[in-house]
């Protein structure tokens, strides 16, 4: 968290990736780059990628999240795979030392015990499970349903958005009533309604329910950039070298709005994480034997002032994942953003 | 105009329609509400089952189930609402309008606050864009954003509430407190006021200085057993407020203003000396008369001196004399913690329900029982909506501040004070306030998460009680005031952009 902090709280970098003075730029003319004004020649999506690879708070949270996932997908397994951890979370054990964590990070010249993971890093629940595996385990499905989520919700608002937007008409007012429908249900309500009933059906069943849900403003978003972009003369070639309206959607349109799309799309990961998280604490998401961050926290509040870390653990993962998702949105809102000249690509 | 608001009217009325007709049949399929009377052991099982599909209706199918309903509703028109009765046979809409007004005392209170610190930190971060005060509060906007509401409640309640409470039995505020809330208060300062390097370290060595002297005063004097604002405090206080809202809102190049606004804050003071005895003998009502009394004297004085620039001089006396009395309300308020800590054994700040039971007091007392329950749930309110409000105004900050319009009246000669808050604000501002209205439609249906955690019987708790169960006359009676009041506010904000954007309303 540290490092996320000193990234974007630390000088702003100067103007960076101008071309080295004397080298000539591709079709570019010598007596430019004799002047030193030379400039390379980049496409749309190079420009994006390197606006978004000096943004250095969206690289260090990738380079965080990356670890998250990393450790909770290898140490316990998944779908049967045996991970190198040595607990499984379903498995109770004897309570040792109250179930105090063993985790030591604080360094012998500080006073402390030197690093080590110990038997239980994170400790031991009420039935001697070990904490670090079931934290873990609660990270892989949230971290799953909000892949999932993500994943539904754009493809669904994005076709909504797009066919509304590029026909009009009829189908416009039938979709976006339709959506308007939606939008109306608090989101809360829809989830939880359906929770209640499909709940049961383990964490993709619930993906899918929470999916149903959040990709309204995605759909509305693509809808306004659609009806900007049909009118323009690109649209019209297209359409006057006799190409399908499919085509024109896919090919061209939608290319242009991927920008929009992306950072959308990125957002709603991280709005997907809380959402799940608060439906699993209200009792309308992830149910027991099963197990989410959300869940986890909900059941172990009341330990609070005994056991803190059976409540700590979970939470600071969720606020690492959301946080971490929440800057790689904001970087690509920035690299995709034409008038962004904060990092000169 | 007129036909577009009506065109709105009728889709939205059957917009609202439709999503009713979906959510009642997804409840009717939630569950059974007789579940829990089946697997009971009760001996008048039978009996009560009979009883309880009769008054739900349960026999009949869904769909004209559903009209059945929506006739008791369309019976609102009338001013007879019929929402049906919960499965202990109470009416939906007694529930309802206990539920409404416990939610708005939360949440009205809760999102004006997002909003006016949301906004205030939003502009100053865009001015400042790129320091490190931006650079923090942006890390801190999306760390709150991230934070989930019922992790944070927790610890605020273990934090806030538990520690301050046992605090304040016997409050000395440590050193290492002192020097780390000076240390904040300094770089606040340097990060505020900005400038050269040495201007930023004076700044901060001020500001610390500051700070510090306050910490030690306030633990010196014991100020936290017997707390209050006192008379020296009030004087600077008040004048404060009179410069500061003539620096806001006209400057100091036309005296005649700031000559109105001190003699607001210099009535103000002598009000607070001389009519103190009021402030005792007060219930809700005699406050809000004082305060509609207070605008209009400020008001008066502002028209009465401030020569060609009256209408900004009555806001920034009406502004000024608002403060002072807030101050002095504060004051007074302050003056019954001791009191009122006796009463309830030191618990100042409640970590559950929305007041204490069979609590009684004067009005000093139950206002502060009320503030003390309300501040952690606010809390929890506050900063997640907060982290929107600031970036949404930073970035519509920012994008007004690099408008052409903004270059002209720059270079026409305006005082940075005139291009930010009149060229400025005013159009920064027409996009935050359609996210204002959106809030406040949604707010309505209540913080579910809040309410469950600080134990809140408001909106959110009727409707996930009622979901559990699942008890569908409760969840129909929610949804229709949440979206209904969604609808509304939606409108409100196309008819607001409107008015504020004169561009939308030629189109």
């Amino acid at each position: 968290m540290t490092t996320e902090k000193d990234q974007i709280s630390g000088k702003p970098a100067g103007p960076v990736g101008s071309a080295p003075a004397g080298t000539p730029a591709p079709g570019g003319r010598p007596s430019e780059a004799a002047q030193g004004m030379a400039v390379v020649a980049r496409s749309q999506g190079q420009l994006v990628r390197r606006r978004f690879l000096r943004h250095r708070a969206a690289m260090a949270s990738i380079a965080v999240l990356f670890i998250v996932v990393v450790l909770a997908f290898s140490s316990i397994g998944f779908l049967g795979i045996p991970g190198w951890w040595k607990y499984s979370y379903d498995a109770a054990g004897t309570v040792v030392n109250r179930g105090a964590p063993t985790l030591s990070v604080v360094p012998t010249w500080l006073g402390g015990n030197g690093f080590s993971i110990g038997e239980h890093p994170f400790g031991q629940d009420d039935l001697g499970r070990d904490y670090f595996a079931l934290t873990m385990r609660g990270t892989q499905i949230s971290l799953l349903i909000a892949l999932v989520v993500g994943v539904v919700s754009t493809v669904v608002g994005t076709v909504i958005g797009a066919l509304s937007g590029y026909y009009r008409g009829m189908v416009e007012t039938v979709l976006m009533r339709f959506t308007d429908v939606i939008i109306t249900i608090p989101v809360l309500v829809i989830a939880a309604v359906l929770g209640q009933k499909y709940g049961n059906g383990g964490p993709f069943v619930l993906a899918l329910v929470v999916a149903a849900v959040t990709w309204t403003s995605l759909a509305r978003l693509v809808r306004g950039e659609f009806l900007s972009q049909r009118e323009k003369e690109f649209v019209e070639a297209a359409r006057a070298l006799g190409a399908k309206p499919r085509r024109i959607i896919f090919r061209h349109i939608l290319p242009n709005t991927v920008g929009v799309i992306t950072v959308a799309a990125t957002l709603s990961v991280a709005t997907a994480i809380l959402l799940e998280t608060a439906l699993s604490y209200l009792g309308f998401g992830v149910r027991a034997p099963d197990t989410s961050l959300g869940l986890l926290v909900s059941t172990y509040q009341n330990a609070f002032t005994t056991r803190p870390w059976l409540f700590w653990w979970p939470g600071l993962f969720i606020v690492a994942i959301a946080l971490c998702v929440n800057f790689i949105g904001d970087g690509l809102r920035d690299a995709f953003d034409p008038r962004q000249n904060r990092v000169r690509a | 105009m007129a036909t577009f608001i009506l065109r709105r009217l009728v889709v939205s009325f059957f917009v609202l329609l439709a999503a009713t007709f979906v959510v009642y049949v997804l409840v009717a399929n939630a569950g059974d509400p007789r579940t829990a009377l089946l697997e009971s052991t009760d001996p008048s099982r039978d009996a009560k089952i009979a009883a309880l599909t009769e008054n739900l209706d349960l026999d009949t199918p869904v769909v004209p189930r559903y009209f059945g309903w929506l006739g008791g509703v369309a019976q609102c028109f009338v001013g007879q609402c019929d929402l049906g009765t919960n499965i202990n046979g109470a009416p939906v809409t007694g529930l309802l309008s206990v539920a409404l007004g416990s939610t708005l005392r939360l949440v009205l209170f809760a999102t004006v606050m997002a909003i006016l610190f949301g906004v205030i930190v939003g502009i100053v971060t865009a001015l400042r864009q790129y320091s490190g005060l931006d650079y923090s509060t942006t890390f801190l906007a999306f760390l709150f954003f991230s934070l989930p509401a019922f992790w944070i409640a927790v610890l605020l309640k273990q934090f806030l509430a538990i520690k301050f409470n046992s605090w304040l039995s016997d409050p000395v505020i440590p050193l290492w407190l002192t020097i780390v809330l000076a240390a904040l208060g300094g770089l606040l300062a340097m990060a505020l006021i900005g400038g050269d390097r040495r201007q930023r370290m004076i700044s901060l060595v001020g500001g610390a200085a500051v700070v510090a002297a306050v910490c030690v005063y306030l633990d010196v004097s014991k100020w936290f057993a017997q707390p209050g604002i006192g008379p020296v405090v009030m004087i600077v206080g008040s004048l404060a407020a009179a410069v500061g809202a003539t620096a806001l809102l006209s400057g100091f190049r036309y005296r005649r203003v700031l000559i109105a606004t001190l003699i607001t804050a210099v009535v103000g003071i002598i009000c607070s000396f001389s009519l103190g005895w009021l402030l005792d003998i007060s219930t809700a009502g005699t406050i809000i008369i004082l305060a509609i009394v207070t605008l209009a004297v400020s008001g008066a004085i502002g028209a009465l001196v401030g020569g060609v620039l009256r209408s900004q001089a009555v806001k920034a006396c009406m502004i000024t004399g608002f403060l002072s009395g807030a101050l002095i309300f504060a004051d007074r308020l302050l003056q019954a913690v001791t009191g009122y800590s006796d009463k309830v054994r030191g618990i100042l700040i409640a970590t559950i329900g929305s007041n204490t039971p069979n609590f009684s007091g004067d009005f000093w007392e139950t206002t502060l029982d009320q503030l003390g329950h309300l501040l952690l749930p606010s809390i929890v309110i506050v900063l997640i909506s907060f982290a929107t409000y600031t970036r949404y105004t930073r970035s519509s900050m920012l994008e007004t501040m690099n408008q052409d319009y903004v270059r002209t009246a720059r270079a026409k000669g305006l005082t940075e004070r005139t291009v930010v808050v009149r060229h400025a604000f005013r159009n920064a501002m027409i996009p935050v306030t359609t996210l204002m209205a959106i809030d406040f439609g949604a707010v309505i249906g209540g913080a579910v998460i809040t309410e469950t955690v600080f134990g809140w019987q408001g909106m959110g708790r009727l409707f996930t009680d009622a979901l559990r169960i699942p008890d569908p006359n409760p969840v129909m009676g929610f949804f229709l005031v949440t979206g209904t009041a969604v609808v509304v506010f939606n409108m409100i904000v196309d008819i607001l952009y409107g008015v504020l954007d004169p561009r939308i309303r030629t189109a």
